[in-house]
């Protein structure tokens, strides 16, 4: 097993045991032990699911500062086109390329003009490879981290082309390279981010050996400054014409909504799916082999995409209106393997993965085919004992994943209020008998013999020590 | 209680209702996955018993499932107690159906439901008695 890198951690000091994120994780990565959060590195897809919910801020994101700008000599802001729809009454987009030059940047290279040479890109694979039809979007790195652990059958379905943040650093790269002279170290290549997802490709990307990105600053940390540095734009370019920076058409801006990327490919026969219970439901009916006649499936785990990121500031579908504002009066596409200044340093960027992406099964509860159906009987037994209410109190989403943290080794039966509840009525009564039958020499014994093995029994079902997660529940409610 | 290194699942399948269609295999799916079973038998599990499924729910009055799976494979029993099959070989054919209109308009109909199931099988027997209802046993290899 390897890249298991995340983004996302717990901030334990704020997280209060409240409960609410343990359901909200699609793929059940989150518990809460011993009155605070735990994320299961295994499972988590850095979906930023849980960032959005939890109501008292403690679930972060890991990202870069704009002091990351001081350890390079030359650095380039590789903006996604997301960030374009975050400001109002802004219709030109050299505008806010330039203000980022204001932040400090030495240079600016457009997400978006990278994405149109990847619309292109996907347009030729996908007439040349009928046989993986239909092809599902890889430029989200929560849905090919999903898909690898949980839809093995849909791996070889990934579209195998890297994603438009990668080309892009790979184009800014040689352009600066050939401008400057600098050696690789010396060179920052700066990603602008919607999402905690695309701060963990960075470190560990799927599908390639390693990313040329070399920090990732979130659009909602830069965007106080990025608005000083606007007004600032607007004035030093009162009397004469602004540099004009941008490369990118409709195409290339529309990468940033659900279904954008569908739309640079030029069919009708996809589908575009966002938000990742929605995707999860269209990845299930994929494994079942239910859509037929597809040629293209374009999955956003955010909620309208790109644009719904948690590291956005701008309402999603605020953020859908003013991109459709903004593309309103751009050509079809401006980047393309046959014109301008990209086609130079794009003809020997090498499009394609160059890794294979391997199923984990980390779901699995067994070592073997034999464990594992013992296990889920074991599974299965323990779930018909609770009383199916998936209440959460426990700390797992659901009494059936109770039960297989429980077979896992991970969790006790009396984690469950109620069995916890049955057997505290049992240990009363049995007190009660013995407090019953003290005037009685001979019972007493007896009694005291009984008690001691209930009590016995009861604290040796815990694998962790029962009393302290007591006191924080007992704390938790009052 | 299921013997050792085998387990039994049961499934309802409840009339008319396609929202509900597919939860069965979708169910299985995970606990295969859960399991260790392989991607492949998954492929053609999740395929056969969805086509089974729905087939249940649009020509009879929905019914139950029961799988048993064990190391070397997966048995699945579909029941129904619908109008039954009056020509299985008939039925079987690629592009066969006697859907309603209503229910191609809903995406169903091509015939193509039992030949994929035939497909992703390694042994399937459809018993059928018109007016009693239809049970078809599926075999899926490990
Ligand atoms: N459980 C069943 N009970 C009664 N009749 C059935 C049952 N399953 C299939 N049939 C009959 O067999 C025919 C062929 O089934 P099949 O699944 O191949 O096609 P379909 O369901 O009509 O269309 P599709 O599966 O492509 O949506 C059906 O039209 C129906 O007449
Ligand atoms: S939502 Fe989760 S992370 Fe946030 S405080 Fe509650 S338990 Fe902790
Ligand atoms: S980031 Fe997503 S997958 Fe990871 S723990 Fe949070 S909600 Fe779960
Ligand atoms: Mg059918």
């Amino acid at each position: 097993m390897e890249n298991f890198y995340h983004s996302i951690y717990l901030d334990k000091e704020l997280c209060k045991g409240c409960l609410n994120c343990i359901k909200r994780c699609p793929t059940q990565a989150i518990r809460v032990r011993n009155g605070k959060a735990v994320i299961n590195n295994k499972f988590c897809i850095d979906c930023g699911e849980c960032i959005r919910i939890c109501p008292h801020y403690a679930k972060l994101a890991k990202r870069d500062t704009l002091e990351i700008l001081d350890k390079f000599e030359y650095t380039v802001a590789l903006p996604a086109p997301s960030l374009y729809t975050q400001f109002n009454n802004i219709k030109d987009i050299n505008l806010i390329l330039n203000a980022l030059l204001g932040l400090g940047f030495d240079d600016v290279f457009e997400v978006s003009a990278a994405a149109e040479l990847v619309s292109e890109a996907t347009i030729k694979y996908i007439a040349e490879h009928k046989e993986q039809w239909p092809i599902i979007s890889s430029a989200c790195p929560s849905i090919v981290r999903l898909v690898r652990v949980r839809f093995p059958n849909l791996i070889e379905h990934l579209l195998p082309i890297k994603a438009p943040i990668e080309i892009a650093a790979e184009i800014a790269l040689k352009k600066v390279t050939e401008k400057t002279g600098l050696p690789r170290n010396k060179i920052g290549l700066i990603f602008i981010t919607p999402c905690p997802a695309k701060v963990t490709y960075s470190k560990e990307p799927l599908g390639i050996e390693k990313s040329e990105i070399d920090g990732v600053l979130a659009i909602k940390d830069i965007y106080p400054l990025l608005l000083e540095a606007l007004k600032d734009t607007v004035k030093e370019y009162e009397d004469s014409p602004m540099p004009e920076l941008s490369e990118s058409g409709k195409i290339g801006i529309g990468w940033s909504v659900s279904g954008g990327e569908a739309n640079g490919i030029v069919s009708d026969n996809y589908l575009a799916a966002d938000g990742i219970s929605n995707v999860i439901k269209v990845l299930e009916n994929l494994e079942d082999e239910r859509f037929s006649g597809l040629n293209f499936i374009e999955l956003n785990a955010c909620a309208g995409g790109c644009v719904g990121g948690v590291l956005t500031v701008e309402n999603p579908y605020i953020a859908q209106t003013k991109n459709k504002r903004l593309k309103k009066y751009l050509p079809v596409k401006v980047s393309s393997f046959n014109n301008r200044a990209t086609t130079v340093y794009s003809e020997d960027v090498d499009f394609d993965w160059n890794k294979e992406i391997v199923y984990e099964p980390v779901f699995r509860i067994g070592n073997n085919v034999i464990e594992g159906i013992n296990n889920l009987n074991s599974v299965e037994k323990i779930v018909e004992s609770f009383p199916g209410l998936d209440c959460g109190s426990c700390g797992a989403p659901t009494c059936r994943a109770l039960a297989e943290d429980i077979v896992r080794g991970e969790a006790s039966d009396t984690a469950c209020i109620y069995i916890f509840k049955e057997y505290f009525n049992f240990l009363t009564l049995q007190l009660s008998t013995l407090t019953h039958n003290m005037s009685d020499a001979s019972d007493a014994g007896n009694s005291i013999a009984n008690l001691e093995q209930s009590l016995t029994s009861f604290f040796n079902k815990d694998a962790a020590p029962p009393e302290k997660e007591e006191k924080e529940e007992k704390k938790e409610k009052k | 209680m299921a013997a050792d290194n085998t387990i039994k699942l049961h499934y309802d399948v409840p009339n008319d209702d396609f929202t509900r269609a597919g939860e069965a295999s979708s169910d299985l799916k995970g606990k295969l996955k859960q399991m260790g079973i392989s991607p492949d038998a998954i492929r053609k599990v999740s395929i056969a018993l969805y086509e089974g499924e729905i087939n249940m729910v649009i020509h009879a009055n929905g019914g139950y499932i029961d799988a048993e799976i064990s190391e070397n494979g997966l048995k699945l029993v579909l029941c129904d107690t619908g109008p039954g099959i009056n020509d299985i070989v008939q039925a079987t054919q690629a592009g066969f159906s006697t859907a309603l209109e209503q229910t191609r308009m809903l995406g169903f109909g091509a015939g193509m439901g039992l030949p994929n199931m035939l497909q992703n099988t390694d042994d399937m027997i459809i018993d059928s008695i018109v007016g009693v209802g239809t049970t078809i046993t599926m075999f899926i290899k490990m």
